[in-house]
């Protein structure tokens, strides 16, 4: 708590994430008064304790000199016992790694990824040494099983940065905010702890997070998301845009920030320059395990390179040469004192290593390919499950052997032009809209098959492949399901034949987003595949209109995974892997899958800009309506047609050929001067000299007004 | 007596309520108000030009200019090696296939993804029910297609670096790759360096397409063919197809798929989201030499649909405060140098001194020379949005609501000469990326500005709420003319009591038709009948397109012919057409109505067409009167009448209109008759309403009207 205390004082931020700082800070409070049950938004957090007022009235620099004394004392021990590793499982431990890799077009990946665990709560209470205790709260009062939300920028490039390695796979994320949560609670509290749990996180990450508290933004997907799940909830925001105030609150989950250790690399404007940016939390918690904080930073960066090499032939041209100062303008000096295991890791995907292998310069990092700016400490290889290929290769640089003096700077020169490709997904996924027009369209996903799962699945006639198909439609795009149609190949399926499973949500005016989840099986010798489904656009009330709503409506990413296609890594079982998360978490099983882009689906949208017009029409057409509806009543039929009668036993005197337009004016003086003053108000008897003279008045204040005045 | 018969229903009209009164007073005056209204009309239509207003650009976030131009002469040097390039492959064999794969290598080269868009060219075809759908009527020849009749277009994307990919902004460059042009050679040069450009920057929001697009079956043909595949793919494909595929393969003297490293599919299509504007770039040599390098911009899309004025108003703007060059829009020429309009340009010029003189803040200063040009320039503009065609490929955008300009930049200078070229190359590739970058910073799609416009001068306007006081004055005494003859008002010479007069039997020059009267009846058939026919003869070209091998003339003269006996068979239907001779006042009144809803109709779907159409049905609705009827007027008004009457009759007609016009403008020596007929087809081609409006109403109208000339 001082801690986070010291922290707002020092930081120097924007004035409203003072105040999502502050929400922060209740939050803590609320949950040290001890309140286990998750509580409705209804419910008012409890006042904060007097200790906190206290901290910022009188004792903080007391309390400041505390701590960094208390910091001073530890740290020796806290060094000394990350580098023991041995009893790792009793207590709190924390580790920073990061991994770079060239890409195929000229781009460089770099991958942070932290984690942080903590032991389950029984066995050490409330206090935390390095555990984030904003993320421990949240779990223990949301009874969250499994998060994860990402904030991302930018589209993951799965042709040409990856579509089947773990990387991509758990990596790729849609761009905008998407937040999933595994809840351990029954089914019937889980949507109300949903709507705390993204109010909570929306003061906590400086994001509209609480967006996805409505019901019509987020879904329950019963297994195209997650394999068999009642307790799920998901929900994306496709248009979050993604800035340092979310990077921010995030760091601090970090025990050094960003002050020391890999994450000091963080160089803001260089990593949101990049082509993709997705920064992710993910949390696990588990009785036995306790809970395991997972945050990661995945940025694909653009060395410079010189606008002058314009490409006359893709084979003639250098990749560029990059290092980590060159990439992020800073260099490692050293790892976070509290981290026990920090790790540099270089990777060569496989389509570069076979590159290397072709030209028979297997043995090391001393090639003449390519030149390695530090010597790296190990070199890691993958087992391949098919032998005859060649795996990637990782070199690791352990950050603990450089210090401020001899800082690491990873990076390579390149001497010979490469080009390689990259591992694909067994399919191409994108999704499109068809039709133009605010009244209807189609929404089509199509898939291109990449060849690639013939070496997963060796390409026989016979076999075929599964496909799952996630997608949350909002309700104002009204799919009408039954339309579903299937080309294979250009050639229209029989639905039936072809969808192994399916389940459909069907959207609820304001109220549900429609949900498709959908298992397709495919023929394997299936070049590309088509599903397209009809939609109307909807009408949203007036006050339902975002201040742009003439940029058009959006609907968040489809998911597509292929359940038969695992990604993983295996390497040799060594009893250094165990220390190293990261490559733990590559080892790990994940189903292949790929996002698919947003789409933005135009709306009919009023003319926000011209109210004074609908006022002004709706006042005229009142206006003529009740006119005339008073006149139809107070009219006496009778009367007029006495009235009539007794004109037309009065011979006419009007002369017949005057002017036409004088001739109605003097008609009715005429008439005026012969009527009877004792007829009704509404005869033409008030066409007197009074109502001319009052009409010359005016006529002459008009004229003294125009010009005096207006001319003052 | 008489005077007080007539007093007495006015009498009685007069205590009705004034609404009512007004109305009849219009109506009893009808001839004096349709004179003063369409002199009014045609007064208020000359006298646009002076009421042009100047643009502005309407949507704040376009910000065009804000940011300096990045584009440099380092790629002005990159576009001349490009065209230089472009210039070599020239000569050699099989350029049809080597240019788009030499746009598609450098495409791929910048970072781009690319594919091949492969497209039949279409015959042209007929169909009455196609009129307002979006692309023309097409019907792809793929029974006999050959290797040598399908187009290839070569398109690019840049995804925008840390965009969502939801828009795009499009870029097209006609080019024919079997005979290619310096002009198109550079045209495609400075869409390539500009595409290159933006490449690299980072402040891409939205994604770029770069359409080289084949122009061998015309430009329109490509650019709808790819829109079409865009917006509305045909998953179904057939057996056509693959050959194309194969013939692509088999004939390429190199590999198809080998500039395509990374993709496995170069014919895979590919999409970029919705579509925010679209430039079509052009560069065109001109014959006459100028002081200043020229931007001609082509706005005009089918059935005068026009892309929003903010685009335009940008592109002048940065053509002319930014790169000083000379922007044009389309003009007359022949009204440049006609007596008569600059007579009215004198006229005009001294009323708006004698106006200024009246009220200094009334700005209406013009010379006339100004209103010469800006007379000319409008009467272009109101001809081609009249016509519904569109002027340029840009239209193909506009029918699936995406603003789209042509941009047609001509050099000073001749192009051969390198100094000017560069310099010329460095202006275009400015003004591009500035609009480019004006649209990119668009946050909603184009809607602050108008749609609904005539251009008088690039950067002059009128809008909708100003040209259309002259089409509403135009068209006012219709209604009024046509309810006259109901009124009962106009019967001077009556004598008789209307209580016992038949019309049929007792018919004088005036008729008098009582309220409860259903002698309209047989006038409505009449009409409805000519209506009929106009019908038949609309949907008679379906037809005789059927027959194969038939030249233009025959075409003509068998439509003429069969609509002939067509009109003959109605009449027989009909009986005697003039079977009681006092009807044709209420056949001109039935005509008048059907007229009135006709062009209020067309205004609604083209607003020019029916400007100009009543320029010439308006008269002739109001000036109808058998040839018999002139007696009782005197003889020089009668004269008059007739000569008018006969003119209207001659020019009203479509064919002879047409004829004349083109007689005017070309010499009489090279009409035919087959002129129109290619004229018409011209229009159906094109989807234009203008055709549905010249058969169902103006051709309808025509013939009551002769049919009322020759009544006896």
């Amino acid at each position: 708590m001082y801690m986070y205390a010291c922290m707002h004082v020092s930081m120097h931020l924007k004035p409203y994430m003072n105040r999502c700082q502050a929400l922060i800070m209740l939050r803590l409070t609320t949950s040290n008064g001890g309140s286990d049950a998750p509580y409705t938004a209804a419910d008012t957090p409890p006042p904060p304790p007097p200790l906190l007022m206290a901290t910022h009235l009188h004792r903080s620099a007391a309390l400041l000199l505390l701590l960094i004394l208390s910091h001073v004392l530890v740290r020796p021990v806290l060094a000394s016992g990350g580098h023991d590793g041995g009893g790792g499982a009793e207590e709190e431990e924390f580790s920073e790694e990061l991994l770079l890799k060239p890409l195929s077009d000229r781009k460089v990946l770099a991958h942070f990824h932290f984690q942080s665990t903590a032991l389950p709560s029984a066995t050490n209470g409330r206090h935390h040494r390095l555990f984030p205790k904003a993320i421990a709260q949240l779990v223990e009062k949301f009874q969250i099983k499994e998060m994860e939300l990402s904030f991302t920028q930018g589209r993951w490039n799965y042709e040409n940065w990856g579509g089947s390695d773990p990387m991509s796979s758990t990596n790729a994320k849609p761009p905008g905010v998407e937040l999933w949560t595994l809840f351990d609670l029954p089914v019937t509290q889980v949507d109300a702890t949903w709507k705390n749990l993204t109010h909570s996180l929306s003061g906590l990450f400086c994001a509209s997070i609480n967006f996805l508290e409505s019901s019509t933004a987020y879904s329950a997907p019963r297994w195209g998301f997650h394999p068999n799940s009642d307790n799920l909830r998901y929900g994306a925001l496709p248009r979050e845009a993604v800035c340092t105030e979310n990077l921010t609150p995030w760091l601090k989950l970090l025990p050094c920030r960003d002050k020391a250790g890999l994450a000091s690399l963080l160089d803001r404007p260089s990593i949101y320059k990049g082509y993709y940016h997705s920064q992710r939390l993910r949390i696990v918690s588990t009785k036995v395990t306790g809970i395991v904080l997972e945050q990661t930073l995945t940025v694909v960066l653009q060395p410079n390179v010189k606008r002058n090499n314009p490409v006359s032939s893709t084979e003639g041209s250098l990749q560029p040469n990059w290092s980590m100062s060159a990439v992020f303008k800073k260099k490692i000096t050293g790892q976070c004192v509290l981290a026990k295991a920090s790790r540099v890791f270089l990777e060569l995907e496989e389509g570069l290593v076979a590159e290397l292998e072709k030209r028979v310069f297997r043995d090391s990092w001393s090639n003449p390919l390519f030149e390695l700016s530090a010597m790296p400490d190990r070199e890691i290889k993958e087992i391949n499950a098919l032998q005859d290929q060649s795996g990637s290769i990782l070199y690791e640089f352990k950050v603990a052997n450089y210090n401020e003096y001899e800082p690491l700077d990873v990076g390579m020169m390149w001497k010979v032009p490469l080009v390689w490709s990259c591992p694909h997904a067994p399919f191409h996924v994108s999704r499109f809209l068809m039709g133009s027009g605010n009244e209807r369209g189609s929404l089509a996903i199509s898939l291109q098959s990449t060849q690639s799962h013939e070496q997963f699945l060796g390409g026989s006639d016979a076999c075929t492949l599964q496909v799952v198909v996630f997608q949350v439609v909002p309700w104002y795009v009204k799919v009408y399901h039954h339309t579903l149609q299937i080309f294979i190949d250009g050639k229209p399926q029989t639905v039936s034949d072809v969808i192994e499973k399916l389940q459909v949500t069907p959207s609820e005016d304001k109220l549900l987003p429609g949900t498709l989840e959908l298992m397709l099986r495919f023929p394997c010798s299936m070049h590309s595949a088509t599903l397209t489904l009809d939609f109307d656009k909807g009408f949203l009330h007036i006050d339902e209109y975002p201040p742009d709503a003439n940029q058009g409506f959006d609907i968040p990413s489809a998911l597509v995974s292929f359940p038969g296609f695992q990604s993983s890594r295996s390497y040799h079982e060594d009893d250094s892997l165990k220390n190293s998360p990261l490559l733990l978490k590559f080892q790990e099983k994940h189903v292949m899958r790929s996002y698919t882009e947003v789409l933005l689906v135009p709306l009919t949208t009023p003319d926000f800009s011209m109210p004074y017009n609908v006022i002004t029409f709706t006042c005229t057409v009142l206006a003529l309506y009740f006119g005339s509806l008073l006149n139809v009543l107070r009219r006496r039929i009778g009367e007029e047609e006495r009235e009539l009668k007794s004109k037309a036993a009065r011979p006419g005197l009007i002369p017949l050929l005057l002017a036409k337009l004088s001739s109605k004016l003097k008609g009715r003086t005429d008439e005026s001067s012969q009527s009877s003053p004792s007829l009704s108000s509404s005869s033409p008897s008030i066409l007197g000299p009074k109502l001319l003279f009052k009409v010359i008045l005016i006529a002459v204040l008009a004229v003294f007004w125009n010009y005096y005045l207006n001319n003052g | 007596m008489a005077l007080e018969e007539e007093q007495k229903p006015k009498g009685g009209v007069a205590r009705s309520r004034l609404i009512v009164r007004l109305g009849a007073f219009l109506v009893s005056h009808n001839v004096f108000v349709s004179v003063v209204c369409c002199i009014a009309g045609i007064i208020a239509l000359l006298l646009l030009p002076v009421l042009a207003k100047n643009t502005y650009i309407s949507e704040n976030a376009l910000m065009p200019g804000s940011a300096n131009p990045a584009f440099s002469a380092q790629d002005v040097m990159e576009a001349n090696r490009f065209v230089k390039d472009l210039i070599d492959r020239r000569t050699i064999e099989g350029t049809g296939i080597e240019i788009p794969r030499l746009i598609g290598q450098h495409m791929a080269g910048v970072g781009a993804e690319v594919y091949y868009h492969k497209f039949w060219p279409h015959k042209n075809q007929f169909h009455p029910l196609h009129f307002f759908s979006c692309a023309p009527n097409t019907v792809t020849m793929q029974s006999n297609s050959s290797c040598a009749s399908v187009g290839v277009n070569s398109i690019g994307i840049i995804r925008a670096p840390r965009g969502d990919g939801k828009e795009a902004i499009v870029l097209v460059t006609p080019y024919n790759p079997w005979k290619i042009e310096l002009s198109e050679a550079l045209s495609l040069g400075l869409a390539f360096s500009i595409f290159s450009l933006l490449g690299q920057v980072s402040w891409l929001a939205k994604d770029i397409v770069w359409l080289a697009a084949d122009s061998q079956f015309g430009e329109y043909t490509s650019v709808s063919a790819w829109l079409k595949d865009y917006h509305s793919p045909v998953f179904f494909s057939e057996s056509g197809k693959m050959n194309v595929d194969m013939c692509y393969e088999y004939n390429s003297h190199q590999d198809w798929d080998r500039i395509t490293v990374n993709w496995a599919n170069a014919n895979a299509f590919k999409r970029a989201g919705t579509m925010a504007a679209a430039l079509v770039l052009k560069v065109l040599e001109k014959k006459e030499r100028q002081e200043r390098d020229s931007l001609t911009i082509y706005a005009e899309a089918s059935n005068g649909q026009m892309p929003n004025l903010d685009l335009i108003n940008i592109v002048h703007y940065l053509a002319v405060h930014r790169q000083g060059l000379r922007v044009k829009i389309a003009t007359i020429g022949s009204l440049l140098n006609s007596v008569w309009l600059r007579s009215i340009g004198e006229i005009v010029q001294r009323l708006c001194r004698f106006a200024k003189s009246l009220d200094p803040r009334w700005k209406y200063d013009i010379t006339s020379a100004d209103y010469v040009e800006g007379s000319a320039t409008l009467a272009s503009s109101m001809y081609y949005q009249a016509i519904g065609v569109p002027t340029g490929s840009h239209g193909a955008f506009r029918d699936y609501q995406v603003d789209a300009v042509t941009l047609e930049l001509s050099p000073w200078f001749s192009l051969k000469n390198e100094n000017s070229q560069s310099a010329f190359l460095l202006r275009g590739g400015r003004l591009i990326e500035g609009v480019i970058r004006s649209v990119n910073n668009l946050l909603e799609k184009f809607h602050q500005s108008f749609f609904l416009y005539f251009l008088t001068a690039p950067n002059k306007f009128v809008s909708v709420g100003v040209y259309m006081i002259a089409f509403a004055l135009l068209i006012a005494p219709l209604p009024i003319v046509a309810v006259a003859p109901f009124s009962g008002k106009n019967k001077i010479r009556l004598s008789t009591d209307k209580g016992n007069q038949r019309p049929g039997n007792t018919c004088t020059d005036e008729i008098e038709i009582t309220i409860g009267s259903w002698k309209w009846l047989h006038a409505a058939k009449v009409v409805f009948m000519i209506h009929l026919w106009a019908v038949i003869v609309l949907l008679l070209p379906y037809f005789i397109s059927q027959i194969p091998y038939i030249s233009p003339t025959t075409s003509m003269l068998v439509w003429v012919a069969v609509a002939i006996s067509a009109l003959l068979i109605v009449y027989l239907i009909l009986g005697s057409p003039y079977s009681s001779d006092c009807e044709w006042a209420l056949l001109k009144s039935i005509m008048i109505a059907a007229a009135f809803i006709g062009l209020g109709l067309m205004s609604i779907i083209n607003f020019s067409t029916a400007q100009i159409g009543a320029l010439i049905v308006v008269p002739m609705c109001l000036m109808v009167r058998p040839l018999k009827r002139h007696k009782e007027v005197a003889l020089c008004t009668r004269v008059m009448l007739m000569a008018c009457n006969l003119v209207l009759a001659v020019m009203g007609s479509p064919p002879a209109a047409l004829l004349i016009l083109k007689g005017l403008s070309e010499g009489f020596g090279r009409v035919g008759i087959g002129d129109f007929w290619v004229w018409a087809e011209f229009l159906w081609i094109w989807n234009s309403a203008t055709y549905l409006y010249l058969f169902l109403v103006h051709l309808p109208c025509w013939a009551l009207y002769v049919h009322i000339l020759l009544h006896p």
